[in-house]
């Protein structure tokens, strides 16, 4: 490529960072500001707002822990269902593959306004609105296709020869399973888990529909605290957020740098 | 009989472990695949396709007045609908009102009357009530109801009672798509001003159209850029893509508001640089909207592309270079192509998560940048209008699933998720 078209492609490559990381970073310094408005420059460095933020009686730890909660369910259920699905799908003897993919995958299709508004309408017949059990039902049928993708795409690089290497040394079909099959693709169960949970943990509009006041999550405390006057406590609950997240984006590179992404499209 | 190396081989090898299948073996086989997917196809039904239908079913459901007025819900299947209904009618609303009277239900058929003919509520409020009097009419039904209120001498109010009363209705479909059904039968469009749904459906997908434009102008060459810049640089530019798509919507969403409203942080670096002097409008309006979009959607076409561009190798744009091709006449002819199945899942991808946003919207855009999505939840939540919202749930429901038919027949539902 000439010299010209790439310092071109230079700047633009820069420009797009600073659209895409920009916002995110701007937001951080204001969260230590001592004052209570939302631009620069800031007067001074304060960390009342994570006191606020962190404080015991204030609404936020009881969403966080409501998200923990409903996370975690909904990535267990999630994570068994679409690691057993995957194992079966990637076996490539069952008639009708890629209608099954199809349902499989749907959840990830239709959008969540529309889910959650048919599991509201469901749900409030047969008592499961305004329920930990409700909520987390629901966030791991939406969750469970990232599990499903991302183990499918794991089982495609996985060896076979091994499987029957276990089987002609006498091993049974379980604990091949669990000796040779599962700590081999365990690097994929273990990021769709994870996606199923970031799914769970940042979702809102299910959480609007189906959760009461009692399973108030943190997405939808972020929600109502933006619609009506966003504080810096907002962004010092962002600014942890990010920190949680850089976490994770670490993690799942460690679990295997070919199944990072949310749509599985890296794989 | 195949022999073990021709057998296709299933990840777990048991079928075609060591010895050649036969063929209850292969349906051994094929069981355990069946038993392994059908714990999240049970569940996926249940929990998804079931509501997903229960919803479509909502769309046309209409019991509430054969529930709460049975008898002269089946007067009305006897009427035609010209002039007046005969006493016999009138009698049979008598007795279903009496019946009625403090049933919950009763409130169901005159909040659905309601949608027929405005007024409906208290009407029957106020007939209920009265009704209760009389024991024994001195001249007829039909007299002690027009005494009540004159209203029940017009054809309109039976008219209105006769659409509401077969259980099922094309109502809300049609409410859902601006259109009426008037006294006689015939569809007709709603009056001007009550025109709403398929402004609001023109507008999702125009939102979602553009949304999904722009990522693409931006997304190809950025991932273009990650596959041929240098390592380092690239890895940089991963990460700045990666890092706000693992980041919360929320975060995403509040941090835009902060940078662009009219106090923030844009708008006061742009007033200190004295390139504007009064504040500029970047949020809670469509540029604001689009901005939102575009940073949250686009890895959603950035990566697919991406997984395509890998897997280009770069010979094919030195052969084309060596036949003497300038390198756009390559690109364009050789390179292009060969990317379009990603471009054509990452743009589906946007597409379909654009059109059904409803946190961004409600949060970024202005009051008249809100989309289908509002209204679905509108109906659900506030005005508990069930019907209407399933309805409009219904057929923005049927514009994503043809597209995702057309585009999933072209490039493989795999494609679509990533996996092939």
């Amino acid at each position: 490529m000439s010299s010209p078209t790439r310092v071109l492609q230079y700047a633009f490559c820069c420009a797009m960072m600073v659209f895409l990381v920009g916002p995110i970073l701007t937001v951080i310094p204001i969260s230590f500001s001592s004052a209570g408005f939302l631009s620069y420059p800031i007067p001074g460095l304060s960390l009342q707002w994570y006191e606020k933020v962190l404080a015991a009686s204030g609404p936020w730890l009881p969403a966080l822990r409501n998200s923990l909660i409903v996370g975690t369910g909904a990535m267990a259920l999630a994570t068994l269902l679409g690691t057993l699905a995957a194992l079966g799908l990637a076996r490539n003897d069952l008639p009708g593959r890629s209608f099954l993919l199809g349902l499989l995958i749907a959840p990830m299709v239709v959008p969540v306004v529309i889910s959650g508004v048919a599991m509201y309408f469901l749900f409030a017949r047969i008592g499961l609105t305004a329920s930990y059990l409700g909520l987390i039902l629901a966030h791991a049928a939406l969750g469970a296709p990232f599990v499903v993708i991302t183990v499918t795409a794991t089982l495609r690089n996985f060896d076979t020869t091994l499987v029957r290497a276990a089987y002609s040394l006498g091993a049974s079909p379980v604990r091949t399973f669990f000796t040779v099959t599962l700590p081999l693709i365990l690097p994929g169960v273990l990021s769709g888990g994870l996606f199923a949970f970031i799914f769970s943990f940042d979702e809102v509009v299910v959480a609007l529909f189906i959760g009461g006041p009692a399973q108030r999550t943190l997405p939808r405390q972020m929600f109502d605290g933006i619609r009506d006057t966003i504080d810096p406590s907002i962004l010092a609950m962002s600014t942890l957020l990010v920190g949680v997240t850089i976490v994770f984006m670490v993690l799942l590179t460690r679990l295997g740098r070919g199944t990072g992404s949310k749509s599985g499209s890296k794989a | 009989m195949a022999t073990t190396t021709e057998t296709p081989t299933d990840s777990m090898g048991r079928a075609t472990a060591l010895a050649p299948p036969s063929l209850s073996s292969r349906a051994k086989a094929r069981m355990v695949s069946a038993l392994l997917i059908m714990p999240l196809v049970l569940f996926l039904t249940l929990v998804f396709v079931l509501p997903l239908g229960g919803m479509l079913v909502h769309a046309v459901e209409n019991g509430e007045v054969g529930e709460a007025l049975p008898g002269v819900a089946a007067e009305m299947r006897g009427w035609t609908g010209e002039g007046l209904p005969p006493e016999s009618a009138y009698a049979a609303l008598a007795r279903d009102l009496k019946a009625a009277y403090g049933d919950p239900r009763l409130g169901e058929a005159s909040r659905r009357l309601n949608y027929e003919r405005a007024g409906y509520r208290a009407l029957l409020a106020k007939t209920a009530r009265s009704i209760r009097a009389i024991d024994r009419p001195r001249a007829g039904w039909t007299a002690e109801l027009t005494a009540i209120d004159p209203r029940w001498s017009e054809t309109a109010t039976w008219a209105a009672l006769r659409r509401a009363s077969p259980s099922l209705t094309p109502y809300y479909l049609l409410t859902a798509l601006d259109l009426r059904m008037d006294d006689n039968g015939s569809i007709a469009r709603a009056p001007a001003e009550e025109r709403i749904y398929i402004d609001t459906l023109g507008r999702t997908l125009w939102i979602g159209f553009v949304t999904t434009l722009l990522c693409l102008v931006l997304g190809f060459p950025l991932a273009h850029a990650l596959v041929s810049l240098p390592r380092g640089f690239a890895s940089v530019l991963m990460v700045c893509v990666l890092l706000p798509f693992w980041t919360s919507l929320l975060v995403r969403t509040s941090a835009w508001i902060v940078v662009l409203q009219k106090e923030g942080v844009l708008n006061g670096l742009l007033t200190r640089l004295g390139i504007v002097d009064a504040p500029l409008e970047l949020v809670f309006n469509r540029f604001g909207l689009y901005v939102a979009m575009v940073h949250i959607l686009l890895p959603f076409m950035i990566l697919p592309i991406l997984s395509v561009m890998k897997g280009i190798s770069p010979s094919y744009m030195r052969a084309s270079a060596s036949l003497g091709a300038h390198p756009a006449v390559g690109f364009l002819k050789v390179y292009l192509p060969m990317t379009l199945p990603g471009v054509g899942a990452g743009c589906l991808m946007t597409f379909i998560i654009g059109v059904g946003y409803y946190i961004t919207p409600s949060l970024v855009g202005g009051a008249r940048d809100q989309m289908t999505s509002y209204f679905i939840a509108y109906y659900a939540n506030t005005t508990i209008n069930w019907g209407l919202s399933s309805a409009l749930g219904a057929i923005l429901l049927a514009c994503i699933m043809l597209l995702y038919a057309t585009v999933g027949r072209l490039i493989g539902v795999g494609r679509i998720a990533g996996i092939q």
